[in-house]
């Protein structure tokens, strides 16, 4: 059955936070509903659960690869090509820490933001129940669930004293 | 932030989307000045690739002469942008929020510049650039020679340019979901709504979108340290050179890089004040803040200053102290010093001094001007005056006057910034709107006493 989702608007947080324990105590589970806001509030604003994440990982992921790279580009090519300049070693230390350096960090920043996007659950084909209104103040709270149960996350919402309710679909009908 | 004026999400979309969903009168007349010049650098180039670098004042023994200080004034400014953006950041300033993405947006800017100042239009052959940096011919095993600075140079900027980027991107996707929202055009919106790859702005979104402005600042510094440290060495390790081969050169150039690009990111927030009229989101109180690490930063550079030449000097050996005489006492370059020192330090530092002055659009604009002035021609007197004397390794003196062609080259690439930055404002929004409307939630009022005090809530 497709996935259908329901938004309701809300103004003030307070009133959300009320919302988010409705949903709650209809029976709803946390990977049902979701809080969309236009603004970065403090955790636990609306009672929300903590979002968990691995970002942390990503930039030693990157920066390990990022350091074989500049690692075998640096040895490699000069073994390629083995001219003594200068009486100068072929594997010389200080140029070569430079590029892998570079190499290191460039391989954790590329990581990381591919890990931001990754973990952001980006990017999202279908914007589901969405309103333009949530970047101009309003706060969303969306329920995704199956189409019968949808008329009482939308009950439970203009209860809870949403000011506005939309539909929308979360994958393809 | 004394001077605070509350402001709802929507007069802050309103007032920081003003000229990408209109267009200002002032922004297309400017636009097309800029390319104007732009264009005629590039005209100016063209005519250098088809009769040779002789049509510059280049020549032995001076080869490093207006290109190559323009390219390390454009690093330096790009250093600002990333250091005050990650720096602030990390230490919660709360000054920081209508100052980043312009800041990081003229580093990006300004990398570009760099890289056409020096790998495009000093070589005088470009494609002989893909020489040092690429391998050109695999079946003789040829590859770039890494123990060079000129392998170093491009492996550092690369890396900091295509950082910089993703920085600005990532703090973008909030922003441009915004500009999706409110487009009107039906393209419009498909494209930013692409750009912003269906951001919806949930907790989790938010939550990363804090820790990747924390993470992306932490792993952007070491970087902002290396370039302006291998710039530095493209003439620290050369020993041949008097006044080059000094092991303070890295962190020299690194100060001179924050005096100068710090002084560049005050007077783009003039700009912003004045062309987009951000009066009511830039206020006094970001100026003074600014100003204040002006004064740090300009301080911290004049001790390095001192410093690289007193020890220069302290050995009493005489090359070195011929070419301080050089710099200093001898025409034209003490005219050129003298204007270096006082415009870099001793006309705008003890004027930053006043809260009058800190507070004054107008005069943080000017006296940041003058730095930049004085840090361009800091940098010409470490390289022409080094170079026009003749070294062991040289067998002539010389001197150096730039030719127009040279000049209007130079021109070009700050009009190249300039029009960048412009271009970038009609697309994007040039203060961060989130964060703008982060900053305006976690505001209060404490009472203490009789006095009521503004008071932010930091998590």
């Amino acid at each position: 059955m497709a996935l259908r989702s329901v938004l309701g608007l809300f103004t003030d947080e307070n009133v959300v936070a009320d919302a988010m324990d409705s949903l709650r105590a209809a029976g709803y589970t946390s990977s049902e509903y979701e809080l969309l806001t236009g603004v970065p509030y403090p955790e636990g604003t609306f009672g929300e659960e903590e979002p968990v994440h691995k970002l942390y990982r990503w930039p030693l992921v990157g920066a390990a690869c990022g350091f074989i790279v500049g690692l075998v580009l640096t040895t490699g090519t000069q073994l390629a090509y083995p001219l003594v300049t200068g009486g100068k070693p072929i594997l010389g230390i200080p140029p070569m820490a430079i590029i892998i350096y570079e190499g290191t960090m460039l391989g954790a920043i590329v990581f990381t933001v591919i890990g931001i996007i990754f973990e952001s659950r980006l990017p999202r084909l279908f914007m589901g129940a969405y309103d333009p209104r949530i970047t101009e103040g309003y706060i969303g709270v969306t329920v995704t669930a199956e189409e019968d149960r949808m008329g009482q996350a939308e009950r439970v919402l203009r209860e809870a004293g949403a000011e506005d309710i939309t539909r929308g679909w979360e994958t393809p009908r | 932030m004394q001077e605070h004026i509350q402001l709802t999400p929507k007069e802050i979309n309103q007032e920081l989307l003003s000229g990408v969903l209109g267009t200002p009168k002032w922004w297309l007349g400017l636009v097309a000045f800029l390319l104007l010049v732009f264009l005629t650098g590039a005209g100016a180039f063209g005519y250098m690739l088809n009769k040779g670098v002789g049509v510059t004042g280049l020549n032995r023994p001076i080869m490093w002469g207006f290109f190559m200080t323009n390219f390390v004034f454009w690093i330096g400014i790009s250093h600002a942008g990333i250091m005050i953006s990650a720096i602030l950041r990390l230490t919660q300033a709360e000054w920081r929020r209508p100052v980043t993405r312009a800041a990081e947006v003229l580093t990006v800017f300004s990398l570009t510049a760099a890289l056409m100042a020096a790998p495009l239009v000093h070589v005088g052959r470009p494609w002989r650039a893909a020489l040092w940096v690429f391998p050109y011919d695999f079946g003789r095993g040829v590859w770039p020679n890494i123990r060079s600075p000129f392998i170093w140079d491009p492996a550092a900027v690369m890396t900091y340019l295509t950082a910089s980027t993703l920085f600005v991107f990532v703090a973008l996707i909030p922003d441009m979901a915004v500009i999706r929202d409110r487009a009107t055009g039906k393209w419009a919106r498909q494209i930013y709504g692409y750009l912003c790859m269906g951001w919806r702005g949930t907790p989790r979104q938010w939550k990363l979108q804090t820790v990747a402005g924390i993470l992306l600042s932490a792993l952007v510094l070491p970087v902002f340290v290396s370039v302006h440290s291998i710039v530095s060495w493209d003439f620290a390790i050369n020993i041949g050179v008097d006044g080059w081969h000094s092991t303070i050169f890295a962190p020299y150039f690194i100060i001179g890089a924050i005096h100068s690009g710090v002084s560049a990111v005050t007077m783009v927030m003039a700009l912003m004040v004045w062309l987009w009229k951000w009066d009511k989101i830039l206020r006094p109180d970001h100026f003074d803040a600014i100003g204040r690490l002006l004064i740090i930063v300009a301080t911290t550079w004049f001790f390095f200053f001192i410093v690289e030449f007193f020890f220069a000097i302290y050995t009493k050996e005489a090359p070195e102290l011929a070419l301080r005489e050089l710099q200093i006492f001898t025409r034209p370059y003490v005219f050129l010093f003298l204007i270096f020192i006082i415009t870099a330090y001793f006309l705008p530092v003890p004027l930053w001094m006043f809260k009058k002055v800190r507070r004054n659009v107008k005069w943080m604009f000017w006296t940041t001007v003058s730095v930049n002035v004085g840090m361009w021609l800091e940098r010409f007197l470490i390289f022409v005056p080094s170079l026009a004397r003749k070294t062991p390794l040289e067998f002539n003196w010389g001197t150096y006057h730039p030719s127009i062609i040279e000049m209007l080259m130079v021109a070009a690439t700050f009009a190249w910034v300039a029009m960048g930055m412009l271009l970038f404002s009609k697309v994007f929004p040039l203060i961060p709107i989130f964060d703008i409307k982060e900053g305006m939630i976690v505001r209060d009022e404490v009472k203490i006493g009789r006095a009521i005090v503004p008071a932010s809530i930091r998590e």
